[in-house]
């Protein structure tokens, strides 16, 4: 027997990196073959992409209201934007009366960036909205206080955006929470009216409802009576989400476990005492992201007024560029400086819909 | 002995449930007919003092306008349901191209956005932010503007070996009809029953052997295979109607407008930004344990993906990917802003020029309703197909 000698193995590679910015690259982008192979034509794309768009909208980009200039340049024209901005976000209000939608849609703002906060849910939250709503129709639409009459047609851009997106939530939420509780009522021709009117509104594109409003309405209403145009479009939209709303909202009803309702009927509580107390409490706390991303979509789909001749955002970007042929040729600058108008809009909306939706799970965290 | 207690008997006073029930009824009732009967009627008088015409009849009289792009051949001097029947055919060709596209774009960037690629998972991300945080008309908008202002003049397009893009929208050569298409045709079909009877015979020797066949690519295989066939048996047609740079457009081929291609492109973009979202919840709500599982037996992330996540995740999938089929329906109608002319737009002429608004109304939303619930009724047929059987 030979003496077993000492043999050294080769020694073991040092654990690779997992912490670390390389670790995270090795990790992310190159852990494997297909991994690679993504990142490098992804990458070459962006590097054939990212460069022209930096190139078009920074480096060659004219940034003074100089259309000359600009027809002359080969980047983006976003003089357009400092020429036109106050009839893209003001529409067709008369130009030097411009500081009455700007005071109205900056208190506007401000009091729903208010509501949005948690320290403002108080019960004169609404008392304060009917005042600033009551606000900016008296200061948007003048004949008092000596200031001159603008008459409705001429309101446009940023303020009626969020006039139709605001109010139309605000008033198609009651109807919805009417409409919900109707479809799961236990009598069968409330339940039927409310079925049918939310597949009917449901099953059409919202701009046939904005066509009813802006071309059948005068036709039902009794000769000589005559209802202001942005008030029909503010009925149609508010329909529309009404429909959507109430079925946001009886998801949430049947989400409600049935013993809460047999609890509540063995106290003795009768149907209304049960809705408002027990049932709408927990089951629209539980809808709140739902109505949430309801009113992104309404937000967005105020845009589509501008097809019956209102003039919102979109409408006011239209009719500021077309009726000047030395900047027709920069609508797409525009486009996308109302399209970043929209987006911080409802970035903001999407975000604060999960901060919310957070804040609701609280109760449920043990 | 005490009596069994019996039912209480039904009285008709307010305090009985029953008799509060029938009472809130025969008022809603009551208040709806009212309102009907109340525009009706209103409707009826101002159609009197205005001299409007009502019915149905204007539909067979000539429509004396053109339409720029039809399915199939259409002249101003035909009647206005053929116009209409243009229309729907248009909205149609959006609509359904669109849900294909919208279901597999929504479906890659949804995956993506698990991808262990950051590149991948950063871009989707972006994506969905992005298109689903900005109006879609808006978006239609910008792409009709891109394709009818960036784009070369159709004199001079950028060619893409057969293709031409250009203003005028794209060009692609077209197969010159033959009898040997009709063969060919008649073997896809013949290759379509054969691949379902190959299904069903794979899936019965799967049950009894357990060694799983190909049930995705085999069958591709069999339908083109015995398209090819028929295609051969027919005498093997291969002319081609290619487009050619004529003196100031395009000349022959097919062709697609930039109303149509930027009406597809926009709702595509957009809807694909909600689909993934639906895909990335459905994924998400498959309990972490399955995918844990799956590693555990050995399963490759592709075939975790395809063989556990997804089977499941698409029950959860199914309904909400519903709805954005017909929100993608619905939004075709948006066409009418960049002038495609889809079945709104044909209606909206009609009414300038028939003045017979609550019958073209009336007809938008009998097609709208009557698509929506097809689409409705075709998924859930599927959904009862991919939903948990039970024993």
């Amino acid at each position: 027997m030979s003496a077993t000698t000492f043999q050294p193995i080769a020694a073991r590679p040092a654990p690779v990196k997992s912490t670390g910015l390389v670790a995270w690259i090795r990790s992310n982008l190159f852990g494997n073959l297909p991994t690679t192979i993504g990142t490098l034509v992804i990458a070459a794309i962006l590097l054939a992409v990212l460069p022209r768009f930096f190139h078009w909208a920074f480096i060659n980009a004219v940034w003074t209201t100089d259309y000359e200039a600009c027809h002359t340049a080969a980047g983006a024209c976003w003089g357009v934007v400092g020429e036109k901005y106050r009839i893209i976000i003001f529409g067709r209000y008369p130009f030097e009366e411009q500081w009455r939608p700007l005071i109205s849609t900056l208190l506007l703002l401000s009091l729903l960036v208010a509501s949005c906060m948690r320290a403002f849910w108080k019960p004169w939250l609404a008392i304060l909205w009917i005042g600033v709503l009551g606000f900016f129709f008296t200061v948007m639409y003048g004949g008092v206080l000596g200031l001159s009459r603008v008459e409705t047609d001429r309101w446009g851009g940023l303020p009626l955006t969020l006039l139709l997106a605001s109010l139309s939530m605000a008033m198609a939420f009651p109807i919805a929470l009417v409409i919900a509780l109707g479809r799961r009522s236990s009598l069968p021709a409330i339940r039927s009216v409310c079925t049918v009117y939310v597949e009917l509104i449901r099953g059409v594109p919202l701009i046939s409802v904005l066509f009813m409003a802006s071309f059948m309405f005068p036709l039902l209403m009794p000769q000589g009576f005559s209802i202001d145009v942005l008030v029909r479009v503010l009925a149609g939209i508010t329909l529309f989400a009404a429909a959507y709303m109430a079925e946001v909202i009886r998801g949430g009803l049947q989400a409600i476990p049935k013993g809460q309702i047999e609890a509540a009927a063995t106290l003795g509580l009768s149907y209304w005492q049960t809705q408002r107390k027990i049932v709408l409490p927990q089951a629209l706390a539980m809808v709140v992201p739902g109505i949430m991303n309801n009113f992104i979509s309404t937000f967005k789909d105020t845009s589509l007024v501008t097809i019956v001749s209102l003039y919102e955002l979109t409408g006011a970007m239209s009719l500021a560029l077309n009726s000047d042929a030395n900047w027709r040729p920069f609508k797409i600058e525009g486009y996308l400086f109302i399209a970043m108008i929209y987006f911080v809009f409802c970035f903001s909306m999407s975000r604060y819909s999960l901060w919310i939706e957070k804040q609701v799970n609280k109760s449920k965290l043990r | 002995m005490s009596t069994p207690p019996t039912a209480p008997k039904k009285s008709w006073s307010w305090r009985s449930q029953a008799f509060r029930g029938l009472i809130y009824q025969v008022i809603t009732i009551a208040l709806i007919a009212l309102a009907v009967w109340y525009l009706a009627n209103n409707t009826i008088t101002n159609m009197k003092l205005r001299g409007i015409q009502s019915g149905f009849d204007f539909l067979t009289g000539s429509a004396g306008f053109d339409i720029g792009e039809s399915l199939f051949a259409f002249d101003s001097g035909e009647p206005y349901w053929r116009a209409f029947l243009v229309g729907l055919t248009n909205t149609l060709r959006v609509a359904v191209l669109g849900i294909i596209l919208t279901t597999i774009l929504g479906t890659l960037i949804g995956v993506g956005r698990f991808s262990r690629n950051a590149l991948v998972r950063g871009f989707c991300t972006v994506y969905v932010e992005f298109f689903r945080n900005i109006p879609v008309l808006l978006q239609l908008l910008m792409w009709y503007l891109m394709f009818t202002e960036l784009l070369p003049a159709a004199s001079e397009p950028w060619a893409l070996g057969p293709l031409f893009l250009s203003k005028g929208g794209l060009s692609f050569p077209v197969p010159v009809w033959a009898s040997g298409h009709v063969w060919g045709a008649w073997g896809l079909l013949v290759g379509v029953v054969a691949a379902f009877a190959y299904r069903h015979f794979a899936r019965i020797s799967f049950e009894k052997t357990g060694v799983a066949k190909s049930m995705l690519l085999a069958p591709i295989a069999l339908v083109l295979a015995f398209g090819v066939l028929g295609w051969l048996l027919g005498g093997a047609p291969t002319a081609l109607n290619r487009p050619v740079l004529g003196e100031f457009a395009i000349e022959n081929g097919g062709a697609l407008t930039p109303e149509f291609l930027s009406v597809l492109l926009g709702l595509t973009v957009y809807t694909a930004a909600f689909v993934s979202e639906v895909v990335r919840g459905g994924i998400q709500s498959v309990a972490l344990g399955q995918s844990e599982a799956a590693a555990a037996l050995g399963l490759s992330r592709g075939h975790t993906m395809r063989l556990v996540m997804l089977p499941q995740a698409l029950r959860v999938i199914i309904p909400p990917v519903t709805n954005q089929y017909l929100n993608l329906t619905k939004n075709s109608s948006l066409a009418v802003a960049i002038g495609y002319p889809d079945v709104v737009s044909i209606a909206n002429t009609a009414l300038n020029q028939t003045g017979r608004a609550v019958e073209c109304i009336a007809i938008i939303m009998v097609i709208y309703l009557s698509t929506s619930l097809f689409t409705s009724i075709l998924m859930n047929w599927y959904n009862t197909r991919s939903a948990i059987k039970e024993r």
